[in-house]
């Protein structure tokens, strides 16, 4: 009992850590410079994710369809949150939009700043609770198929998203195909940092619950689940709507981050981009997909960044360096990381496993976040 | 005698054009251990699988304590082809899926062990408590369900006492011997709180020993349980040992039931699957 204890207490101190370092960044940095800007993009996608992994590790459904309910939250949060004075000028094409009211606004009452916190915090579970809603209606017939044709079924669905709202029909919601901008976002990284934590904090009690130990019996044996009173359509339906109500609340965070919400970045690519952090962190494995969305994050916006501009670690050669140089060495680490660990670099070990394993190890951990 | 806890009646399953069980007819009592044998292919798992809700039979009945679970008879296409009897007795379609069934009360085990491989030995048998939860997602989510989670946990913990496999319970259960795995499978069917336990070959490829073992242990959890068992097998002293009611099934027809004394010397069991010893 005492190893566990000690277990937990040195997760704490990590975690600890590593928000003390986001609040240093915050601290040291003007809110512009590169290193806030990853960090927020990083902690949007280990939400998203997390949410694939809780659908495709956890309980072995294979859905590609986070960026279509993660374009749903964006579209919702940016919807309910621009304020109403600007509505005029965002939707000029159509005379002002449909809606007249905006959640930030709506909550004043709180003071400025609490009720626009609290405006954007509505708006962002609105978007979760849409995404989840519509999971929960295609996920009657989309479940009932298996492995890659869920896989297919589920982009499908994502793209027809796509497209719907830049249909100018639906302009006086989603403004067509033209941007939606001027809503308030967060503008330190620990915000976003902070958001996404407390969200996979439920995550991972999810998982440990009763519930999550039956997601898991699905994935390692369907058939012995159901014969030991497991019903496999409440149950997968249930992991799919979860799933998609984090992967809502991960879009409005991407709103945030981008700034303008426009449906294009919503592409399947953006699906492929978190199914590859999720492979490479490691499937079924919550530490993994974080660990990897950093890793991911830091490394195809900032670290390899050198490698398309001429300089790369101090070696200068515009000639070698230059545009689509980064990501032919990026896809040749991520072949690397593929190849020596098979099943991702996390495995399906989280972050207490790792601290338990070897007592000399883990105060190098500490230390080095 | 009260009513029979399990009754198969007239169930015929046919696939395509074969009749893989013909017009069976069953029923256990309850506290009784009643085993089905018969050769390879004779229709003994088919008639679990229909029992337990993985298949739908093509025509027939099943009773579970006094109440109608499973009803089926031929329909579309299967209505030209069904060779068996009873066409018309039947008129319902009743199929609740394995899940549902299980929630009834009945369990079982699998001829090839389908443990959850990833999962520990305690987990394994956690996992199977889930299907007698109250709580909902929300309140398992965030802790509100204490008291049944720690009532759960110690529950595990004494089936696998109970199985002696308490030492294991750490072990990723794939990890076990083949005669711990199988242990742990009636384990983690006991855990779903089952009135009727079904077993379906398990004593497959354990040695003289371990059957031994088994059959007593077979014997002692119908009591501690206060259950009854159907259970597959091919192993004779198994079932000659503890059965109460034995039912011989031959190319999908019940060719005899009664006492083990009876089926051992019942001449049609002899020449279809007992055989007769070389020195006689």
């Amino acid at each position: 009992m005492t190893s566990e204890k000690r277990k937990k207490l040195l997760t704490l101190a990590v975690l600890a850590a590593a928000l003390a370092a986001c609040l240093v960044v915050d601290a040291t940095l003007p809110s512009y410079h590169i290193a806030v800007k990853v960090i927020s993009k990083a902690s949007v996608y280990m939400l998203v994710a997390v949410s694939m992994n809780l659908l495709n590790g956890f309980t072995g459904l294979f859905s590609l369809g986070q960026a279509g309910f993660m374009l749903l939250g964006a579209y919702a949060y940016a919807v309910l949150t621009i304020p109403v004075a600007k509505r005029d000028s965002v939707y000029q094409y159509f005379d002002g939009g449909l809606l007249h009211f905006s959640l930030p606004e709506i909550f004043s009452f709180l003071g400025e700043d609490l009720g626009t916190l609290v405006g954007m915090l509505a708006a962002l579970l609105v978007g979760g609770l849409l995404a989840a809603l519509l999971a929960y209606l295609i996920g009657l017939p989309v479940l009932r198929l298996k492995s890659d044709y869920l896989a297919i079924a589920t982009l499908g669905f994502a793209e027809i998203l796509r497209t719907l709202f830049q249909w100018n029909g639906l302009g006086p919601i989603t403004n067509g195909s033209n941007l939606l901008k001027s809503y308030p976002t967060f503008s330190r990284a620990t915000s976003y940092v902070l958001l996404a934590g407390v969200l996979i904090f439920a995550v991972v009690l999810l998982i440990n619950s009763t519930y999550g130990r039956a997601f898991k019996a699905i994935r390692d044996d369907e058939v012995a689940a159901e014969a030991m009173g497991i019903n496999l359509s409440h149950h997968k339906r249930m992991s799919f709507v979860i799933s998609s109500f984090f992967a809502g609340v991960g879009g409005g965070m991407m709103a945030m981050y981008m700034g303008t919400v426009a449906a294009l970045p919503f592409r399947s690519s953006m699906t492929y981009e978190i199914l590859l952090i999720v492979v490479i962190g490691g499937i079924g494995s919550i530490t993994g997909s974080i660990i990897a969305s950093f890793l991911y994050i830091f490394s195809s916006e900032w670290w390899l960044r050198g490698l398309d501009s001429g300089t790369f670690l101090g070696i200068h050669a515009p000639g070698l360096f230059k545009n689509g140089f980064r990501m032919a060495v990026f896809s040749v680490i991520i072949m690397v990381i593929v190849l020596f660990f098979r099943r991702g670099l996390m495995g399906d070990k989280e972050l207490p496993d790792l601290l338990g394993r070897r007592p000399k190890k883990q105060k190098k951990e500490v230390a080095g976040k | 005698m009260s009513d029979p806890i399990l009754r198969v009646e007239n169930v015929t399953m046919q696939f395509g054009g074969v009749v893989a069980v013909d017009n069976l007819n069953l029923s256990i009592d309850p506290g009784q251990i009643v085993a089905l044998i018969g050769p390879n292919g004779a229709g003994k798992t088919t008639a679990f699988n229909v029992i337990t809700g993985v298949y739908q039979p093509t025509n027939g009945a099943v009773y579970f304590q006094g109440k109608k679970i499973i009803e089926n008879h031929p329909q579309g296409k299967m209505k030209a082809q069904y060779k068996g009897q009873n066409a018309g007795a039947y008129s319902h379609v009743l199929s609740p899926t394995p899940d549902k069934i299980t929630q009834l009360g009945m369990a079982r085990t699998f001829q090839n062990i389908r443990l959850w491989k990833s999962q520990s030995v305690f987990d394994n048998v956690l996992i199977a408590m889930h299907c007698r939860r109250h709580s909902n997602v929300f309140s398992a989510t965030f802790r509100l369900n204490r008291k049944e989670e720690s009532a759960q946990r110690k529950r595990a913990q004494e089936l696998l006492e109970i199985v002696g496999l308490a030492d294991d319970r750490g072990e990723l259960a794939t990890s076990l011997p083949y005669g711990k795995q199988r242990r742990l499978e009636i384990a983690r069917a006991l855990a779903t709180d089952p009135t009727l336990l079904l077993l379906d070959e398990p004593a497959a490829g354990m040695n003289p020993q371990e059957t031994d073992d088994l059959t007593e242990f077979i014997a002692q959890i119908r009591w501690d349980f206060h259950i009854s068992i159907l259970l597959i097998e091919h192993h004779m002293d198994l079932v000659m040992g503890i059965s109460d009611q034995i039912y011989v099934l031959d190319f999908g027809k019940l060719i005899a039931r009664g006492t083990p004394e009876q089926i051992r010397n019942d001449q049609r069991v002899i020449d279809a699957y007992l055989g007769v010893a070389e020195d006689a």
